[in-house]
């Protein structure tokens, strides 16, 4: 698939490196499966965290440790892996896998709450420390919601388009935008624009506890 | 990947862990991926979300499946073996101080973004343009390999 507006490299290497935010990595896992692009940016950032993991100094490890290893395979059971064509737990294959599994249905039977005049919004996940996944679909003409928000947050085009200031979102295509920014979508005509969002809560690690933990844990 | 955070128990386990796992799926490796040590890196990073994190690495998976259906040139453009893992190891060496450390940070200390501009004391826009800068250096260093 074609897409014109794709993943920050900032992010490319926070989900590569595993310390995108959960909900975040969902949003960019369903771009990267739309995306060749991408796909190809995030397999050369792994390539960059291999050779990291190979230059990073190395621990003594127990001296059982090997013996254990060992231990553990002759009683391991051979799992075999998982296919595409063994989708039955897909339950959308019109969507990238990543959101259609969390969805648990169709994308058009998906039971969609008002949030204002025009916009359904679900809730896939949100969690206590602020950051969330959810889906809005917004009815043609209209204005996404303006929301507010202090941290990251990306947005997933799955059905529809709207225009900005930065150009026109069409499927597959993701705003991966910087906080500043401030833009004012208009969905286009024609079409439910139907998008998935992760937001991240601004930085952590403020508080006094925190503080205090960060020479123990070591960051 | 010894380096992240817990425990040195957790941190032994999680080894262990992934030297079961790429000995149990040696036999779905081809060199067509890749490098063998980003083969192993991926095992071990999603080894480790899925021990940290609820969800888990599925994400992760959920894609290789797409790489492996995809017929685009772009899925197979990552060079192979040693030459690959040499030219990183060398882009690495001349990459600016501040670049390396966000980006060791990043993949080595399982720190998000927000957690590496409070530890730098910079802001988080500082942090991602180091990250950028960092990922097309040693990105253009991949792609001049194809
Ligand atoms: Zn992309």
């Amino acid at each position: 698939m074609k897409t014109a507006f794709h993943l920050d490299d900032a992010t490319v290497v926070a989900y590569a490196g595993g310390s995108l935010s959960n909900c975040l990595s969902v949003v960019a896992a369903s771009h990267v499966a739309m995306c060749d692009h991408c796909r190809a940016k995030v397999r050369r950032a792994e390539a960059v965290g291999a050779v990291l993991l190979e230059t990073c100094e190395v621990q003594q490890m127990k001296p059982d440790a090997l013996s254990s290893v060992f231990e553990r395979i002759d009683g391991s059971d051979w799992v075999q892996p998982k296919t595409r064509s063994d989708a039955s737990d897909d339950p959308d294959p019109s969507l990238p896998l990543p959101v259609s599994r969390l969805l648990d249905c169709r994308l058009d039977d998906v039971r969609w709450k008002t949030a204002g005049p025009g916009v359904g919004i679900h809730v896939i996940e949100k969690n206590d420390d602020g950051s969330s996944l959810y889906m809005l679909k917004v009815r043609p003409g209209h204005k996404l919601p303006d929301h507010g928000h202090a941290g990251q947050e990306m947005t997933l085009i799955l059905r529809g388009a709207y225009r900005d200031v930065i150009g026109r979102f069409a499927p597959g295509d993701v705003a991966d935008l910087d906080e500043h920014i401030e833009h004012q979508p208009v969905i286009e005509d024609g079409e439910d624009c139907i998008c998935l969002i992760a937001t991240e809560a601004p930085a952590r690690f403020k508080g006094l506890v925190p503080r205090l933990l960060q020479p123990i844990v070591g960051i | 990947m010894m380096r992240k955070g817990a425990n040195a128990e957790l941190a032994e386990d999680l080894v262990q862990d992934a030297m079961i796992a790429v000995w149990n799926k040696a036999g779905m490796f081809s060199p067509g991926k890749g490098s063998v040590t980003t083969w192993i890196y991926t095992i071990a990073r999603n080894l480790r979300i899925d021990r940290l994190r609820r969800e888990g690495s599925r994400y992760f998976t959920d894609i290789d499946e797409y790489e492996e259906a995809s017929d685009d040139p772009a899925s197979d453009d990552v060079v192979i073996g040693k030459q690959q893992d040499l030219a990183v190891t060398e882009a690495l060496d001349v990459l600016p101080d501040d670049q390396r450390a966000v980006i060791v940070m990043a993949f080595m200390d399982d720190m998000t973004q927000s957690e590496i501009a409070e530890k730098l004391d910079v802001p988080l826009g500082t942090v991602k343009s180091r990250m950028r800068l960092a990922y097309r250096k040693m990105g253009s260093v991949l792609e001049d390999l194809r």
